[in-house]
């Protein structure tokens, strides 16, 4: 059991690794989504199946794409990223930003009471809890994230279709 | 492959489970489990894959037939080897790679579009005892596993360096993106109405006759029929298939992403299709042909897998009919059916489903109600929609000089 999650931590580590330090924005794309299969097979080995197949579902198959088309769009040719600093304003703002997220998700993390004891295995959430508990207790919070991913997803449109050349209408 | 037997099961229809004992019966106790998940790919494999040969023939046959042609008949019987010269030829070829190409990424391509296509065969019941493994989110598994041939189809694109390939396989992956959608939303319903993800819950649910001789298909409700023609639909467009085959178009594209590729990684693209034609087939039936189900109650002595196989084949040699009988359709043609008829239908669908959930008790006169409603939600969106889009565009007429 431990080896597999081993493995796992390896995949989803390397492929992170290495997805930073390509010079090729494909290639790091296509390691992005290995890491995001790696998160998969973690879930899978968690007993979550279902949050398993939705996430494989999800990234490999849609966020992969938005990703991709982003790159391939936004690119005119396939140009190699030189890996050096621009600025040091941008590396303040990188570390500063990164140091956010994670202290955010360590404090969110490190307050949720956990049961941590190997004792009692916590046994595998049934599907049909899952749903009863998203579609009832915790609907509000899901229409939230739906909502907001609506908004972001308006917003993207609106700012990918404003192009230089002054255009209007375009589909 | 579940163990668990009903004793009053005929030997016919626990065959495969006692040629499965019969072979795992002589390794070890420890190493059972092993030999029977080995077991399971390895008949998996060979099944779709002779299926995958002679599917190809009868493709050849029938088309020739259709086009009053005889098809190929010099290679055996019938030309009933011809599968296997076809597949002699493709290893044989020369595999060439562009000197530019992405030599990983273009390897990689073709053998992860197989391995994506064959993994969702895993959760299909082929018959009452045969399942390779039996997920509780099983149908999700398999899109999760269908997702990931677009990626493939994106990278074999982009490792080619060319730009025709590129171009072909964003065209590609615009059409697998917009069919992705009714294909999902029209599988809602089933499960829906069946309470689960699981197949063998889906299959169990189709179970039963009404006077002995009419089957509770999801495909004999006006939502199932609706849904399942949907499926079909879509199924046809995410299997690159005509009339939906732009991404290959090889008289008029250059067969698009798979312009750079030769040899036998070009076989390994076509095997996918088929593989990937013959997986969505099963799920069409999985879902709402009743699977493994016989149609008739005193039909029920003929073993379920040999059910199944008839209604896949059904299915795939309607896939083989639709490709002699359409033309293709143009770009903004494919994804204005996508987006603008396909999508609202199965969303709509999807009321009709809840509305035929919540009206099940509904008996009597009120029973005639409940068809009338449910078949109106079907029928009549169709023909609106369908009378809008086509406005001023159908019905054409040719003027000859």
């Amino acid at each position: 059991m431990n080896l597999t999650f081993a493995l796992i931590a390896f995949l989803i580590l390397a492929s992170a690794v290495l997805a930073a330090t390509r010079r090729d924005l494909i290639h790091s794309a296509l390691l992005l989504v290995g890491n995001w299969l790696g998160v998969a097979f973690f879930y899978l080995w968690a007993g979550a199946e279902f949050v398993a197949f939705a996430q494989a579902l999800v990234y490999v198959g849609a966020i992969s794409m938005v990703v991709l088309f982003a790159v391939l769009l936004t690119r005119r040719m396939r140009t190699e990223l030189p890996l050096l600093v621009a600025t040091r304003d941008r590396v303040v703002s990188a570390v500063l930003g990164g140091a956010a997220v994670f202290g955010v998700l360590a404090v969110a993390v490190l307050r949720t009471p956990l049961d941590t004891n190997p004792a009692k295995p916590a046994g595998s959430v049934s599907m049909l809890s899952l749903g009863q508990q998203l579609m009832g207790p915790q609907a509000a919070a899901v229409l939230i994230v739906g909502v907001l991913l609506t908004v972001s997803l308006l917003g993207a449109v609106v700012l990918a279709s404003s192009d230089a050349d002054g255009k209007e209408g375009a589909p | 492959m579940i163990a668990t037997l009903p004793p009053a099961e005929s030997w016919l229809e626990r065959f495969p489970l006692l040629v499965r004992d019969w072979i795992t019966g002589h390794l070890p106790e420890s190493l059972g489990w092993l030999a029977v998940s080995l077991l399971a790919i390895v008949v998996i494999l060979a099944a779709f894959g002779l299926l995958f040969a002679y599917l190809t023939l009868a493709e050849r046959k029938i088309l020739g037939r259709i086009q009053n042609r005889p098809g190929p008949n010099r290679t055996g019987w019938f030309g009933l080897l011809q599968p296997f010269a076809d597949g002699i030829k493709a290893v044989t070829k020369e595999d060439v790679v562009p000197r530019e190409a992405d030599a990983v990424l273009h390897f990689l391509a073709p053998v992860l579009l197989v391995a994506m296509s064959l993994l969702g065969l895993a959760v299909i019941p082929f018959g009452r005892h045969l399942l390779a493994a039996n997920l509780e989110a099983g149908v999700l598994y398999f899109f999760a596993a269908g997702a990931a041939t677009e990626l493939a189809v994106f990278m074999a694109g982009w490792a080619s360096h060319n730009k025709y390939s590129l171009l072909a396989a964003m065209r590609a992956l615009a059409q697998l993106i917009s069919y992705e959608l009714p294909l999902l939303l029209s599988v809602v319903p089933v499960v829906m109405l069946a309470g689960s993800l699981s197949t063998t819950h889906i299959v169990d649910a189709q179970g039963g006759w009404t006077f002995g001789w009419i089957p509770h298909w999801h495909v004999l409700t006006p939502w199932g029929f609706a849904g399942f023609v949907m499926f079909m639909i879509a199924a046809l467009a995410e299997s690159n298939r005509s009339p939906f085959d732009l991404p290959e178009a090889e008289s008029e594209l250059i067969a698009g992403h798979l312009t750079e590729y030769s040899g036998f990684k070009y076989a390994l693209f076509f095997m996918a299709e088929y593989f990937g034609m013959c997986g969505l087939s099963a799920m069409a039936v999985t879902l709402f042909l009743g699977g493994w189900q016989a149609p008739c109650a005193f039909l029920e002595f003929i073993p379920s897998y040999v059910w199944f196989t008839a209604k896949l084949l059904t299915l795939l040699l309607g896939f083989i009919w639709i490709r002699a009988t359409l033309p293709r359709l143009r770009m903004d043609q494919l994804t204005r059916l996508a987006w603008k008829f396909l999508v609202p239908l199965t969303l709509l669908n999807l009321a009709n489903a809840a509305f035929w959930s919540l009206s099940a008790g509904w008996s009597g006169p009120m029973h005639w109600v409940r068809w009338a409603i449910a078949l109106t939600v079907v029928v009549g969106p169709f023909l609106l929609l369908g009378r809008a889009l086509t406005a001023g565009v159908a019905p054409r007429t040719y003027r000859y000089a």
